[in-house]
C-alpha cells in the first residue's frame, strides 16, 4: 500500500466518528441519561471533531475532491497554522477529546471510533503528511507583451457612401485611391 | 415517459418491492412485541423495545442480501439462463453493485435506530435496579429470578454496576459493539474518495465482513431480551395482576410470580443460506485461479497501456466480458477486473491494462520491467484468472441499431465487440440481427489511438474491400490537446488520412453535440429499438441517459447500458 495518504482515511472515520459521538450525546441529554453531563460535553466535541474534520486536505499526487461548501471551513482551519496543519497534533487532540466520552454508554461508540481515527492519524503523521487547504486556484494571466499596440480609438477614414458603392458596370472607374494612407502610425 | 419505464421501470419496481418488505418486517416485528408476552418487559422499557426488535428483524432481512449481489459467479449463472426469457431482466442484474451499496445504506440507518433504542433500554434497565423501592413494579419484576438465575427478566442483576460494563460483559453487547466497529469501518473506507484512490484499503477492510457475520450470528446467543413464559402466562396474567404485584405468589392470590425466557437467536436462519452461497463462491474463485493461465504475448503500448494475450485450457467468453486477474508474485489477495478486448473467434483471450496504481505499476515490472530485448516466456509470472463475468455488452447484438460510446480507457469493451463483428460479418460472412453500428470515442490524449486505431484501420480497409463501409460509422473525438497539437492539425487540415490516426475518417475536435447525434439517428431509423451502450465516466453516463429519455418518443427506443466498474 505504497502510494495511499492515510489522511484521507482517517479524515473520513474521524468526521464519522464527530457525527456518531454527536448522536450519542443527543440521545444522552434528550434521554436525560444519568451521566448526561458527559453527553452534553459530547455533543460539543463532536460539534468540534465535525468543524475540524469538514474540510478535505489538498492531496500531495492526485486530484482533490472537496466536499461541497467546505471553502468557509477551510479559511477558519487554515487561520490556526500549524496546530491544525501537523497530524501529531490532531492525532493526541482527538485522543484527549475521544477519552470523556467513554464514561456513558451513549458515548461510547463515538469515544472508540474517534480513537481509532486517532491511531490512523498517528500513522499518517508518522509518515510525514500534513494538512494542506484547498484553496481556488488563481487565474494567472500572461503579461500583455509590448507588440500589441493599443486598438485604434476612431475607425479608419473612408470617403462616402456613394464613392464606396460597388458600380459593376463600370469596375475599372470604380477604383480609387485612398486620400489618407492607411498604414501603421510611425 | 414511456422510455422512462422501458429504462428504469424494472429498477423501480424491485427497489419499491424491497422497500415494502422492509417496512413490512419493521411494522409487523414492532407490533409483535405489543403482546401480552411482553407486558412485563413494556412496564420496565416502555416502546423502546419495539424501537429495538423492529429494526432488528429489518436487519436479519438486509443482512441475508447483501452478500447476494457479490456472488459474481451465481449472478452470471443467473444471467445466462434469464436472458433468454427477457432482456430487461437480465440487465437489472447489471445494477447488482448500486443494490448492494442500497442495502448498505439501509443496515447502516437500521443499526443506528437499533443502537439508539437499546441504549434508552440499557439505561430503563439499571433506573429499574438504583430504584430498589418495594412499592415500585420495575424494581419487584428485576428482582425476579434472583435465586436461580433462570427466569429473571432484567439482564443487568444488580444495582452495583453501570450500562457500559454490563455491556462489555455479555455476549450480545460485546458482540454488538465489534459488529458496530466493523460497519463503520468498512462504510468509511467504502467512501468513493478512497475506494478511487486507494482500492487496496477499501478491499483489505471491507474483509471486516467476517467479522461482521460472525458477530452478527453469535449477538442474540445470550437470550437477552425475555418475556413470559407460556406456562407462566397461565399463572400470572398480566392484565389482571400487574396492579397486584405486591400480593404475587402469597396466599390468598391468584397470580403467580411470572417466569420469564429469552427467544432463541433467529438471525442464523436468516443468514445461513447466504453465506453458505458467498462461501461457494469464493471456493469458485480459487478454483479458477489454480487453473493454468499462460501468457502469450505482452505488447507495451504508448500512453502507459499494458497488453496481455494469454491463454487457459476451457477458457469460453463472449463479447465485452470481463475476466479478473491476479498476480501473486504482486499480491496475493488482489484480484483487479479488466474487459477483455479480443474476440471470442480468437485462440486467445487479451486485456489491455491501463497503468495507474500499485498494482498494475507492480504487474508492469513484473511483466516487462526495463527490459527492451525479448523476454523468456518461462521469466513471466504466473497469473491467476476468474471469470469470464459478462455485463451489457453481451447484449449488443440483440438490438438493430446500436450506439457505441467510449470515453479513453473505457473502449476496451468495444474493441471486443468491433472485432467480433469484424470475424463474423467480414470472414464467416454470418448475418447479424446488428443492421448499423454508430461507434464515438472520446479520448484526451493522442497516443491512446494507437492500439485501437490499427484495429479501426484495418477494420475500414476489409469493409471497403467488401463494400459494406455503410455498416459502421465511427466518430472518434480528441478532448484535450495543445497549442502545437493544434497547429499541427490546422496545417494538415485537407490531408486525405486524418493526422492523428492515419483513417479516412477525420478525428473530431470536442465534444460531441449528443442532441445532433441522437436526431440524427433517429431521424434514420424510425420504429427501431435502438441500444445506447456506454462504458466511461458517470457524468457522461448522466447526459446520455437523459439524452436517451428525452429523444424516445413513438417510433424510436433508446435504451441506455451502462458499464463500470
Amino acid at each position: 500500500m505504497g502510494k495511499i495518504e492515510w489522511a484521507m482515511w482517517a479524515n473520513e472515520q474521524a468526521l464519522a466518528s464527530g457525527l456518531i459521538l454527536l448522536t450519542g450525546g443527543i440521545v444522552g441529554v434528550a434521554g436525560q441519561f444519568r451521566g448526561w453531563q458527559f453527553a452534553a460535553y459530547a455533543v460539543a466535541a463532536g460539534v468540534f471533531v465535525c468543524l475540524l474534520e469538514y474540510p478535505r486536505s489538498k492531496r500531495s499526487k492526485g486530484t482533490s475532491v472537496e466536499r461541497s461548501g467546505q471553502y468557509c471551513f477551510t479559511v477558519c482551519v487554515k487561520a490556526f497554522g500549524p496546530l491544525t496543519r501537523n497530524y501529531y497534533v490532531r492525532a493526541f487532540l482527538h485522543a484527549a477529546i475521544c477519552v470523556p466520552g467513554g464514561f456513558m454508554l451513549a458515548t461510547v461508540l463515538g469515544c472508540v471510533c474517534l480513537g481509532i481515527a486517532s491511531l490512523i492519524y498517528l500513522v499518517a503523521a508518522i509518515r510525514g503528511e500534513h494538512w494542506e487547504p484547498i484553496l481556488p486556484r488563481k487565474e494567472v494571466r500572461k503579461p500583455i507583451t509590448e507588440s500589441i499596440k493599443n486598438p485604434p480609438q476612431n475607425p479608419p477614414p473612408r470617403p462616402p457612401a456613394e464613392i464606396r458603392r460597388k458600380r459593376v458596370d463600370d469596375l475599372e472607374g470604380a477604383a480609387y485611391d485612398n486620400p489618407i494612407s492607411v498604414t501603421d502610425n510611425e | 415517459m414511456g422510455n422512462f419505464a422501458a429504462n428504469e421501470g424494472l429498477s423501480v419496481f424491485v427497489i419499491l418491492v424491497w422497500l415494502g418488505i422492509n417496512a413490512f418486517l419493521f411494522v409487523q416485528f414492532y407490533m409483535a412485541f405489543l403482546v401480552e408476552r411482553w407486558f412485563y418487559t413494556r412496564v420496565l422499557l416502555g416502546q423502546a423495545l419495539s424501537w429495538a426488535r423492529a429494526p432488528a428483524a429489518c436487519l436479519n432481512f438486509n443482512c441475508m442480501l447483501i452478500l447476494l449481489p457479490v456472488c459474481r459467479n451465481l449472478l452470471t449463472l443467473l444471467r445466462g439462463s434469464i436472458q433468454c426469457c427477457s432482456r430487461t431482466a437480465a440487465r437489472q442484474l447489471d445494477r447488482n453493485l448500486t443494490f448492494h451499496k442500497l442495502v448498505a445504506y439501509m443496515i447502516a440507518f437500521h443499526t443506528a435506530v437499533h443502537i439508539v433504542a437499546h441504549l434508552f433500554n440499557f439505561e430503563y434497565f439499571m433506573d429499574a435496579q438504583l430504584n430498589r423501592n418495594s412499592s415500585l413494579l420495575p424494581f419487584i419484576l428485576s428482582e425476579i429470578g434472583t435465586g436461580d438465575n433462570a427466569s429473571f427478566l432484567n439482564p443487568i442483576r444488580s444495582n452495583e454496576t453501570n450500562p457500559t460494563i454490563v455491556m462489555f460483559t455479555t455476549i450480545a453487547g460485546l458482540t454488538g459493539v465489534a459488529i458496530t466497529l466493523a460497519l463503520i469501518l468498512i462504510i468509511t473506507s467504502s467512501m468513493e474518495v478512497i475506494r478511487r484512490s486507494y482500492f487496496e484499503v477499501f478491499w483489505y477492510t471491507h474483509h471486516l465482513f467476517v467479522i461482521f457475520f460472525i458477530g452478527l450470528v453469535f449477538h442474540g446467543f445470550g437470550r437477552i431480551v425475555r418475556g413470559q413464559t407460556a406456562a407462566s402466562l397461565k399463572t400470572n396474567i398480566p392484565d389482571v395482576c400487574a396492579d397486584q404485584f405486591e400480593d404475587w405468589g402469597t396466599n390468598g392470590s391468584n397470580c403467580a410470580v411470572p417466569e420469564f425466557a429469552g427467544n432463541p437467536p433467529m438471525t442464523w436462519k436468516w443468514v445461513v443460506g447466504p453465506m453458505i452461497l458467498y462461501v461457494c463462491e469464493r471456493l469458485v474463485r480459487i478454483y479458477r485461479s489454480h487453473q493454468k493461465v499462460v501468457i502469450t504475448k505482452v505488447v507495451m503500448h504508448p500512453s502507459k497501456t499494458l497488453e496481455l494475450q494469454m491463454k487457459r485450457k476451457g477458457f469460453h467468453m463472449e463479447v465485452g466480458q470481463y475476466v479478473f486477474i491476479q498476480c501473486p508474485s504482486v499480491s496475493r489477495l488482489e484480484w483487479h477486473p479488466f474487459t477483455l478486448t479480443s474476440a471470442p473467434e480468437e485462440d486467445y483471450f487479451s486485456a489491455h491494462i491501463r497503468i495507474v496504481g500499485d498494482w498494475t505499476q507492480a504487474l508492469y515490472e513484473a511483466c516487462v520491467g526495463d527490459k527492451t530485448e525479448p523476454q523468456e516466456a518461462w521469466k513471466l509470472p504466473r497469473l491467476a484468472i476468474d471469470g469470464p463475468f459478462g455485463t451489457a455488452s453481451e447484449d449488443v447484438f440483440r438490438y438493430e441499431v446500436v450506439m457505441l460510446v467510449g470515453a479513453g480507457i473505457g473502449v476496451t469493451p468495444f474493441a471486443s465487440i468491433l472485432k467480433s463483428v469484424w470475424y463474423k460479418r467480414i470472414q464467416n460472412n454470418q448475418d447479424v440481427f446488428t443492421k448499423k453500428i454508430y461507434f464515438y470515442w472520446l479520448c484526451p490524449e493522442t497516443e491512446a489511438f494507437e492500439w485501437f486505431a490499427d484495429l479501426l484501420q484495418s477494420l475500414e480497409g476489409q469493409m471497403t474491400e467488401k463494400g459494406m463501409t455503410d455498416f459502421l460509422s465511427y466518430n472518434i473525438y480528441l478532448t484535450r490537446w495543445k497549442e502545437t497539437e493544434a497547429a499541427h492539425f490546422r496545417v494538415h487540415h485537407e490531408a486525405e488520412n486524418d493526422p492523428i490516426t492515419g483513417l479516412k475518417q477525420k478525428t473530431l475536435y470536442g465534444k460531441p453535440n449528443w442532441d445532433n447525434e441522437f436526431t440524427n439517428i433517429e431521424s434514420k431509423h424510425p420504429g427501431t429499438k435502438a441500444g445506447v451502450f456506454l462504458c466511461g465516466p458517470p457524468a457522461l453516463g448522466k447526459s446520455l441517459e437523459k439524452q436517451c429519455l428525452s429523444h424516445s418518443e413513438a417510433d424510436v427506443k433508446f435504451i441506455f447500458n451502462k458499464e463500470n466498474f
